[in-house]
């Protein structure tokens, strides 16, 4: 497998050939292609096992087109280091779609350093895309240090779309100043010997700054999955909610700790948590249709981690 | 002999008689329903002719087209035709109207579902990629689980409290579509203790305490549970108040 089928396999093919479109492309620790748009900067220095990227979008500049980043491995065996440090202009905008794809994966490891900085009155989304082997031969480690200016925007989704998970180890912080927001969710869905550890963290310490971290979960057969969730309030009218589902079946097992600290008496943080088997009534009207259990559940959970 | 039949049907429900040895037979095309105050067992019969979990362990047995139920899960009989819709229906999240009609229809087309939104009132545009969800209103939800009925084409269906939750131009909706899925030659079951519900169906069966106490015409059982039932004066035991 060439690059050029891995990109088809992301459906990255098309976005890549658009000259207004901005894009990188990354194979192990290789940069294979790259095109950038006005008011965006993108510098890769290739090291001996990893590669830095600095990405800045200039002040004021709005990125019309989603910018599209491929971080893949066609490799069995490998080891993936990538060290991004992105800075958003005060009042930019940009949307970056991710797709990080490891398609032959028996002995990966992917690991993910970003530190980020979103300017005033900013926006900053971020979708991140897996596709993994069907076997899980992968270590995936995403870590981000986050930090938003005020009334800065900053968005991120993390989706397992195709294959097994492997292990997975998600690590996020991000600080909001005031009226900024952020948003985080996660959805992954893990089978056999996966592990899934997802730590997301919020601190609110400007007034008015708001903050929602979700997850959505599901295991079967041995799979484990443990989601640390933490949104810390330090500041007037700031608002938080911490949000995590995982549905567990077979030996799955499922650990959810939302923590929420409030250290002003004019914040407000909220969470929920809930772990268990498929709904049974959601369950039952679905084979009350003459699905059967197991395609039943398997559309809730689409659906839920949709 | 009906196309469904319940003999000597009863079950217990934490020690309590629930169903008591009813003999129900519920003919072919045919609207039915099945009336009592709250707690005469109804939905409960609902669930056992479903097979749903909890409600498996019976006495007696219950025939379908002449099958016995009785070792037959709840995917087994939504194959063989038969169907329930909730009181309260299920809420998906993430999962579109689209999927969940599509789920359960006999023809899995994007058509199918616009064209049994469409009957149930919903406009498709608005609402075939919305979440079937919390975001959707008591009567919408209704209106989504009667248009996933209607989809599947069942022979036999059995709805609990179909007006429960919605207002009155949507229950005409819902009416609408008990008179679709009789056209098209369902046996429809309606659970109820409403008189306007009651007088949708042919025939009514009053429940009181897990027994038959009444059966017949809607001319004839409606009087009576007007006059008996509501409210009711016994708390559903038939030596009390039955006849």
């Amino acid at each position: 497998m060439d690059i050029n089928e891995l990109l088809k396999l992301a459906e990255e093919d098309k976005a890549l050939m658009d000259k207004d479109t901005a894009h990188l492309t990354i194979n192990l620790n290789k940069v294979v292609s790259k095109n950038i748009v006005p008011g965006l900067h993108v510098d890769t220095k290739e090291l001996k096992d990893s590669v830095e990227v600095k990405i800045k979008v200039d002040d004021g500049v709005v990125i019309e087109k989603k910018v599209h980043l491929c971080f893949g491995v066609t490799h069995e065996k490998a080891l993936q280091k990538i060290k991004m440090d992105i800075d958003i202009g005060k009042n930019a905008s940009i949307s970056v779609l991710s797709h990080c794809i490891f398609p032959k994966a028996v002995d990966v490891k992917h690991i993910m350093d970003a530190k980020i900085n979103v300017g005033e009155n900013a926006s900053y989304t971020y979708e991140e895309k897996h596709i993994h082997s069907v076997d899980g031969g992968i270590e995936v480690y995403p870590k981000a240090d986050v930090k938003l200016d005020k009334k800065a925007k900053f968005k991120t989704t993390f989706e397992l779309v195709e294959g097994r998970v492997g292990k997975l180890d998600i690590n996020y912080s991000v600080t909001g100043l005031k009226e900024s927001v952020m948003e985080l969710m996660s959805k992954v869905s893990g089978r056999g010997d996966d592990i899934i550890k997802i730590k997301e963290g919020g601190n609110l310490i400007g007034e008015k700054a708001r903050g929602v971290l979700t997850s959505r979960v599901a295991v079967r057969d041995n799979a484990k999955a443990e989601v640390y969730n933490i949104i810390k309030a330090t500041a007037p009218y700031a608002r938080g909610h911490v949000d995590c589902k995982e549905i567990i079946q077979g030996n799955g097992v499922a650990t959810a700790i939302p923590v929420v600290e409030v250290k002003h008496p004019k914040a407000h943080v909220t969470h929920e948590a809930a772990i268990g088997s498929v709904n049974s009534k959601q369950l039952q009207t679905l084979m009350a249709r003459g699905l059967s259990e197991d395609d039943a559940t398997d559309l809730i959970i689409e659906g839920l981690l949709s | 002999m009906g196309v469904l039949e319940t003999r000597n049907l009863s079950l217990k429900l934490n020690g309590k008689n629930i169903l008591d040895k009813l003999n129900i037979d519920l003919w072919q095309g045919h609207v039915h329903a099945v009336v009592g105050p709250n707690g005469a067992g109804k939905s409960t019969l609902a669930y056992t002719i479903m097979g749903l979990d909890g409600y498996r362990n019976i006495e007696g047995d219950i025939f379908f087209n002449g099958v016995s139920l009785k070792n037959k899960g709840v995917a087994e009989r939504a194959k063989m035709g038969i169907t329930l819709g909730w009181q309260e229906p299920a809420r998906y999240e993430g999962l579109t109207v689209k999927q969940f009609i599509i789920a359960s229809a006999k023809e899995k087309k994007v058509e199918t579902v616009e064209e049994v939104l469409s009957k149930v009132g919903l406009n498709p545009e608005e609402y075939i990629n919305r979440a079937v969800d919390k975001t959707l209103s008591g009567g919408e939800r209704k209106k989504i689980e009667l248009a996933s009925i209607l989809a599947m084409q069942p022979s036999f269906v059995m709805l609990d409290e179909p007006d429960s939750g919605i207002d009155v131009a949507s229950l005409e909706k819902i009416f609408e579509g008990i008179k679709l899925l009789k056209n098209y030659g369902a046996t429809v079951v309606l659970i109820t203790h409403s008189l306007t519900v009651m007088k949708q169906a042919e025939h009514a069966f009053l429940l009181c305490g897990g027994k038959i106490v009444e059966k017949g015409s809607i001319s004839k059982i409606e009087p009576y549970f007007e006059k008996e039932c509501l409210p009711c004066e016994h708390k559903n035991i038939p030596d009390k108040g039955g006849s």
